[in-house]
């Protein structure tokens, strides 16, 4: 097969260099409830097999060390024990993807895609996320300590009691909240400067469901055709409370040095932003 | 300069390959032009294997050939199907160019690679150049498009002194063993591309990077533009013969750098200009300058998703798309500056960083030679 495939010069990217778990158990130390994997060396599908192989083996705090990259870190862990994965330091794409419940502590920097499809359970970045944060996330809590990259929180959703939570500490770049149909969304802007705004343009278009709170500058003109601007009432204040106190908890901040700000609310104008233009 | 009449390929309005997926990029600049081997580059792309498929890798490495560096080097491709092809090459260099020095490249025949074609290098210099009314640089890119369009089964992977491009059929760190980049050479500038093409099969002269004279292109994405940009070009002589989209960003940057003598800065705001409802609210300096780019040069705005690296000597620089469909990821370590795909793939090769930031769609990073250009980006960055 190999022979084959070379000669055709087609070749499984994912899959190809996998090798079992026999051949990379060393890679992981399993000491009762806690296990350490060095990720060195290993592709993402083994380094995936190993944290599963500890959950599994009993562990409930899984320590990741020389991660380099290493993709979809924490999925695949359909289980009924939760586990807490901490990540050194740069995990690879589509970080706690479709995340069953568990909490992962990244001591760095995430790439893209953190939370894609999330179902519930927690992720903290003591640092900065890439594009996409929170993409089609349905549940459970993003905790960003910097800023994000383009189009975070891009159709996070909800439903009935299921409403997933974001809260950025920057800023982020454009089409933040880009077709947002649920959720609640904070964005703190504690690393501008003293007059700056929020640097996304196009901020909710296309936003049909959800919330994003704000705090710090924004001008009218960076905001899509479909939010409005509202002053956030006593029950907003009290989501801010909860979700701003844990942020600060996580990250060893204030929250009520950042809560005495004004924050303002941003809630789509329609249901269907684009009803007319794709109904007959 | 003037116009060719394109015989191998004609003026074809289709766009025979498309490339897209999440082909990986990586560059490596020395700002204070210290060369260095090509362990980073080559380990960079072994770390984001995910994002190619083995159907193309391919680098380009400046500070190459210090021993020529007065002289265009001229990496030439001859696919082992057209015997032909060499001796019709041999020929017309020697007919218009000095040639100094010429030998194949050397290479690893145990590397993993799919039917490599034999590439050779010359070192040469313009010859009758005067009498043909030609500046240097004009001269050599009419006789490489006049050998990409007219002799059946040869194609320039480069033509710029003290660089060169090596490319092929495989996965990078295979094309690298292939031409033993690691062992045999050294640049203060190293770009790479791990290729993963969706609508045909690669062949090695369709691998990045795509340059012309010292001008090289490592791209992420699809021009849907290249249709519009690729007729433009052919108005100032430019033909794309490699059946690529990439290949018209590197004539774009031909012109618009080198013979229109435009800054980077500018030529961005060209290929990714902002948006009409953001020039709106701009102030009237800005204004009047973003909207006359944008009528001036409206078919070399580049359309679709696309990161790029692009180098020449003493420069290179990374540009997104102005909505960021495809990503890049900037450092700095010391007098090393990095460009990537992927956060993770410079710090599994690189020393520990200074600073780490992606700037905004259509806002370069620029790292040039003796200077700290680069921290420019910095100021609207995550």
């Amino acid at each position: 097969m190999a022979v084959k495939c070379a000669r055709r010069g087609l070749r499984d990217m994912f899959l190809g260099d996998v090798r079992p778990l026999a051949q990379i158990r060393s890679h992981l130390q399993l000491n009762g409830w806690e296990a350490e994997i060095d990720a060195r060396g290993l592709v993402h599908k083994e380094l995936n097999d190993l944290i599963r192989e500890a959950a599994l083996g009993g562990a409930r705090k899984i320590v990741l060390y020389n991660v380099s990259g290493q993709r979809y870190i924490g999925t695949r862990l359909f289980l009924p024990q939760k586990v807490e994965i901490h990540v050194h330091s740069v995990p690879g794409n589509d970080l706690g993807a479709f995340l069953a419940g568990h909490r992962i502590i990244v001591h760095g920097n995430a790439q893209d895609g953190v939370g894609n499809t999330m179902d519930d359970g927690e992720i903290i970045v003591h640092g900065r996320a890439g594009d996409i944060v929170a993409m089609s996330m349905r549940g459970g809590k993003i905790f960003i300590r910097d800023s994000v990259g383009y189009r975070a929180a891009i159709h996070m959703k909800e439903y009935t009691g299921k409403v997933p939570v974001l809260v950025i500490g920057g800023t982020a770049q454009d089409f933040f909240g880009e077709y947002m149909a649920g959720g609640i969304v904070i964005m703190l802007g504690l690393n501008l400067k003293p007059g700056e705004r929020h640097h996304a343009h196009y901020i909710g278009t296309g936003m049909h469901g959800g919330v994003i709170y704000l705090r710090g500058e924004v001008a009218p003109y960076q905001l899509g055709k479909e939010v409005g601007i509202l002053e956030p009432n006593e029950e907003d204040q009290k989501v801010l409370e909860k979700y701003v106190g844990e942020f600060a908890a996580h990250f060893g901040l204030e929250a009520g040095e950042i809560l005495k700000d004004r924050f303002i609310k941003l809630l789509p104008v329609s249901k269907r932003p684009y009803g007319r233009i794709y109904a007959y | 300069m003037r116009m060719l009449v394109a015989g191998k390929r004609t003026s074809e309005r289709y766009l025979p390959e498309k490339d897209m997926q999440a082909c990986g990029l990586f560059g490596v600049m020395n700002v204070a032009g210290e060369r260095f081997g090509g362990e980073m580059a080559i380990s960079a792309m072994v770390n984001m294997k995910c994002r190619g498929n083995g159907l193309g890798g391919g680098f380009a490495v400046y500070g190459l050939y210090p021993e020529y560096k007065d002289y265009y080097a001229l990496h030439i491709m001859f696919e082992r199907s057209c015997p032909q092809a060499k001796e019709q090459v041999d020929e017309f260099l020697t007919a218009h160019f000095h040639v100094v020095y010429d030998e194949e490249i050397p290479t690893d025949m145990r590397a993993n690679v799919v039917n490599p074609p034999l590439v050779w290098r010359y070192f040469v210099a313009p010859r009758h150049q005067e009498e043909e009314g030609l500046a240097a640089d004009e001269f050599v890119v009419e006789k490489v498009m006049f050998i990409n369009t007219q002799v059946e089964g040869a194609y320039v992977f480069s033509s710029g002194k003290n660089m060169g491009v090596f490319k092929g059929v495989g996965f990078p760190e295979e094309i690298a063993e292939f031409f033993m980049l690691d062992r045999l050479y050294k640049g203060y500038i190293w770009t790479a591309h791990s290729r993963f093409p969706t609508n045909t099969p690669g062949w090695w002269g369709g691998a990045h990077p795509f340059s012309i004279l010292d001008w090289t292109v490592v791209h992420n994405g699809e021009i849907s533009s290249y249709g519009t940009n690729r007729r433009y070009l052919e108005m100032f002589g430019y033909y794309c013969t490699l059946y690529t989209d990439t290949e018209v960003m590197a004539y774009a940057v031909d012109l618009l750098m080198r013979r229109q003598g435009l800054p980077i800065e500018v030529v961005a705001k060209i290929f990714a200009p902002p948006m009409w409802d953001l020039i709106a609210h701009m102030d009237e300096d800005r204004r009047r300058l973003y909207s006359t780019l944008r009528m001036v040069y409206a078919p070399l705005l580049i359309n679709g998703p696309f990161t790029v690296i692009v180098a020449h000597h003493n420069e290179m620089f990374g540009l997104t798309d102005r909505i960021r469909l495809r990503p890049i990821t900037a450092a700095a370590a010391g007098d090393y500056v990095f460009l990537s795909s992927e956060e993770g793939a410079i710090r599994a090769v690189a020393p520990p960083l200074d600073l780490v930031w992606t700037p905004p769609g259509g806002e370069p990073v620029v790292a040039r030679l003796h200077s700290r250009d680069h921290l420019a980006s910095l100021a609207r960055a995550v």
